[in-house]
């Protein structure tokens, strides 16, 4: 089973950044009237933020991460790693990592890579990081985490589209001799693949130009090959088993009392999902933040972008301790515990 | 474990606006009005809570009646 842990780590900041321009599920013409209100109240997702052409998920995480940089004093030298979780890459090749280390005006000294997953995305990030830094081999570095979930959806798809929105995060990871530290239990179950794909595109199943074409799968499931096909009801009930479950062993393991932990920031996939999880876990609502209201199902975004829009101040003036638990597209799940305190968390930024 | 009566009733209070004397064990549960996919997930998730079954997509969709779901739940537990 892999559960880690690392020592004298600390989260040192959290930055997000979203769009400008809103996708509001009251008044798109894709959800019909009469189901509109229902089903609003049900995922609980009144409006996102959706990227212009133009702007790729790179660039909210760069906006992100100069914010935070800056706002923490970090002389850029200083960091020497760089993690990229996405899922919209700028480019099939080069990886983004890299194009970010020269954008960010980072050290040629500073180490790059990507991580493709995608709602459990950065609770890997986080482990990559911890274990690049464990015993001070690095001291300062960022996890950039951010997708355009409105881009592998399509916009005709009635089932899905309401769902998702836009955004980019940086998380600031510094090595401090004595800090607490960072717990993680990851988990993995390839055989559910087809529960959220995009069957072309990749190597597996080239572009042809049929799958350029937009076919109609009934259920108002409307999308070309190169869109995200996502099977609902598997995903719902892989998240309301695997995410409590995981919750529960990175506690048992580490001897974590739940009930004394401050925050739970649960992957936003939708109210459905994170209301049965709270539920399972018999937790308080007021612990268990919420952004996907205003922000919608984000993929690896959402658990910072959760933190910085709802739980800014006390992030900046208190100690606290945290749970954050996701999962999805893989299948790909883990949690992770990590203390903050007084925290630097830039304003939102909106670009 | 639970009876396909008692199944019956379960699956019944997931619907709000089809009354429960529709449900018997040779409904096609897709032909109903009120179904949806999100009457599915409240269907799922009540699986999930009582009888700590994990149902996937497939499943919904290849029972036919409500006993058929039945069976499946019961296999799997």
């Amino acid at each position: 089973m892999a559960f880690l842990s690392f020592e004298n780590l600390k989260v040192s900041g959290i930055s997000a950044c979203v769009p400008k321009e809103i996708d509001d599920n009251r008044t798109t013409s894709l959800i019909p009237d009469d189901e509109r209100e229902n089903l609003i109240n049900s995922i609980g997702i009144v409006q996102k933020r959706i990227a212009p052409e133009g702007v790729c998920a790179s660039d909210l995480c760069y906006f992100a991460a100069e914010k935070l940089i800056k706002e923490l004093k970090w002389d850029k030298s200083e960091i020497q790693a760089l993690i990229f979780v996405s899922q919209t890459p700028d480019y099939i090749l080069p990886a983004t990592s890299c194009i970010l280390q020269d954008r960010l005006g980072l050290s040629s000294e500073c180490l790059a890579i990507d991580i493709s997953l995608g709602c459990s995305g950065w609770v890997y990030g986080m482990s990559t990081l911890a274990s690049y830094m464990g015993k001070n081999n690095i001291a300062k570095a960022l996890l950039l985490s951010g997708d355009l979930a409105t881009r592998t959806n399509s916009p005709r798809n009635r089932s899905d589209f309401p769902l998702f929105g836009d955004a980019g995060t940086c998380t600031a990871i510094e090595y401090d001799e004595g800090a607490s530290g960072i717990k993680f239990h990851l988990a993995t179950d390839g055989s559910g693949k087809d529960a959220i794909i995009i069957p072309y595109g990749g190597y597996r199943n080239p572009i042809t130009v049929d799958s350029l074409e937009y076919k109609d799968y009934g259920n108002g499931e409307v999308r070309t090959g190169l869109h995200a096909s996502m099977d609902g009801m598997s995903v719902f009930s892989f998240a309301i088993t695997k995410g409590p479950k995981s919750v529960k062993m990175l506690c048992e393991h580490y001897g974590i009392d739940m009930t004394s932990v401050d925050c739970f920031t649960f992957h936003q996939a939708n109210k459905l999902i994170t209301e049965k999880i709270c539920k399972k876990l018999k937790l308080d609502a007021d612990k268990c933040p919420n952004s996907m209201e205003m922000f919608g199902n984000t993929s690896c975004a959402t658990i910072p972008l959760t933190l910085v829009t709802q739980r800014k101040e006390s992030l900046e003036s208190s100690k606290m301790s945290h749970i954050a638990c996701a999962f999805g597209v893989g299948l790909s799940w883990g949690s992770v515990y990590f203390d903050t305190e007084n925290i630097v968390v830039p304003e939102l930024i909106e670009l | 474990m639970k009876t396909l009566n008692e199944f019956i009733e379960l699956f019944a209070e997931q619907f709000d606006e089809t009354d429960a004397s529709e449900i018997t064990p040779n409904t096609v549960f897709h032909d109903l009005d009120e179904y949806s996919s999100l009457i599915a997930l409240s269907i799922i998730a009540m699986v999930d809570e009582e009888f700590d079954v994990t149902l996937k997509g497939d499943d919904m969709r290849s029972a036919v009646t409500v006993e058929d779901l039945y069976n499946i739940v019961i296999n799997k537990a």
